[in-house]
């Protein structure tokens, strides 16, 4: 029989009561807010994970969680759009909210009759995201920790241009052409992707021609991607895309001081008009 | 009046038997989330399994059994169906015994359906020829 390690509960146990109490505070949050609107767009605990699920006033919240994260802004837009006269709210964490910012600049989803729920992220899930800002401005539930920097970059950028293309090259050439990168990406959303379209991307070749597939999607993800982790965590060939588009956007950051979803009034630099200058 | 689920489900498509959610929209489904918690897929799905439910409402997905009758096929229940198949397999088995006929399962079936599968053939028709179709 396996021994109980005492140790190391001890150790975990001040995290499990800490996200106990930040559940706590959600739960009395959404109770609080749910009897004011149509619905409230929050993670329930399902089958060992966690899955958006839209509670309706009257609803147990017992199992409401907060983690482990599974985007909002997706799903948030589906039932916007499929029920726009609707009050909702959403339960969102750092990413959720700068995804929902950068969809709004963009004319993607309407903000205004929703209400948005703010959740820090446990130094745990930060970690593991490698989240540089683990929660929104608002925070209504939790406690803000410090962001965590990716020290992928580092690595990638002390290779030789060499490396470097040789390194890329050798990740794309494991792409299965899955679109899930696309699929689940809150910034991906034209109705006709480029990705799909036989003059960009040559149709029915695996994996996809070095460069343009990946390329045509980071050139896309500049100004634009919010660091949520999706599209490389449903990657089933393992491609560090994140990482990509972040070292990326650290140039646009450079270059115009832009920073996605940092603040809704900020226009991202490739859609300002011409004649506007910074 | 509102009504989003989600429902946890095995994509249909292969036997790895990726773990992904139907979002139903007003008793519709409408898209795909990739299950996180899967211990097969682990929140990864491959181009089938994203696109998975693009055949349930397709006008061209088979809603009922077809016979074919000179050389057309017309609708028929499952009762008129079934007793075709019964009917055929009978009469193969008895102008030429049970070499004569195959059976092919399906990495779309359940292990329980392929097993049936195999358990007609070998003890009711009697015959080892089987196989599947990703060998085909």
């Amino acid at each position: 029989m396996a021994s109980v390690d005492l140790e190391r509960i001890r150790a975990i146990l001040p995290t499990l009561l800490r996200i106990t109490r930040v559940e706590r505070q959600s739960w009395q949050k959404v109770a609080d807010k749910l009897a004011e609107l149509d619905g409230i767009l929050a993670l329930r605990a399902d089958h060992g994970g966690a899955v958006p699920h839209l509670y309706r006033p009257g609803d147990d919240l017992s199992d409401l969680v907060l983690e482990p994260r599974y985007p909002m802004a997706l799903t948030l837009n589906l039932l916007l759009a499929h029920y726009p006269e609707s009050r909702l709210g959403v339960v969102v964490r750092g990413c959720d909210e700068r995804a929902l910012v950068e969809m709004v600049k963009r004319n993607q989803v309407n903000l205004e009759r929703v209400f948005l729920i703010g959740v820090a992220c446990s130094k745990e899930q930060a970690t593991s995201c490698r989240c540089a800002t683990p929660y929104p401005p608002q925070v209504m539930a939790g406690e803000a920790v410090e962001g965590v920097e990716d020290d992928r970059l580092e690595t990638y950028e002390s290779m030789s241009v060499e490396q470097r293309r040789e390194f890329w090259t050798r990740q794309f050439a494991k792409c299965l052409k899955c679109y899930g990168c696309r699929n689940i990406c809150p910034e991906c959303f034209c109705r006709v992707c480029a990705l799909e379209h036989g003059l960009w991307v040559e149709l029915g070749q695996l994996a996809p021609p070095f460069p343009s597939f990946h390329l045509i999607r980071a050139m896309h993800m500049v100004a634009r991607c919010v660091g949520c982790r999706q599209c490389e965590l449903s990657c089933p060939a393992g491609i560090p895309l994140t990482a990509l588009y972040s070292l990326l956007n650290r140039d646009a950051e450079e270059l115009f001081g832009y920073r996605a979803g940092r603040n809704v009034n900020e226009k991202p630099p490739l859609v300002l008009p011409l004649e506007e200058k910074r | 009046m509102m009504g989003y689920s989600n429902t946890l489900t095995i994509c249909p498509y292969c036997g790895t038997g990726c773990g992904l959610y139907l979002q139903v929209l007003d008793g519709r489904a409408v898209g795909v989330l990739p299950a996180k918690q899967h211990p097969i897929s682990e929140g990864m799905l491959c181009i089938k399994g994203w696109n998975c439910i693009s055949f349930v409402y397709h006008p061209d997905r088979l809603s009922q059994p077809l016979i074919r009758r000179a050389g057309q096929l017309e609708a028929a229940s499952w009762d008129e169906a079934l007793d075709r198949v019964v009917g055929k397999l009978n009469e193969v088995l008895q102008e030429s015994g049970p070499d004569a006929i195959g059976f092919l399962c399906s990495a779309k079936c359940t292990s329980e359906e392929n097993y049936l599968l195999q358990k007609l053939a070998r003890s009711v028709i009697g015959t080892p020829h089987i196989d599947h179709c990703a060998r085909l």
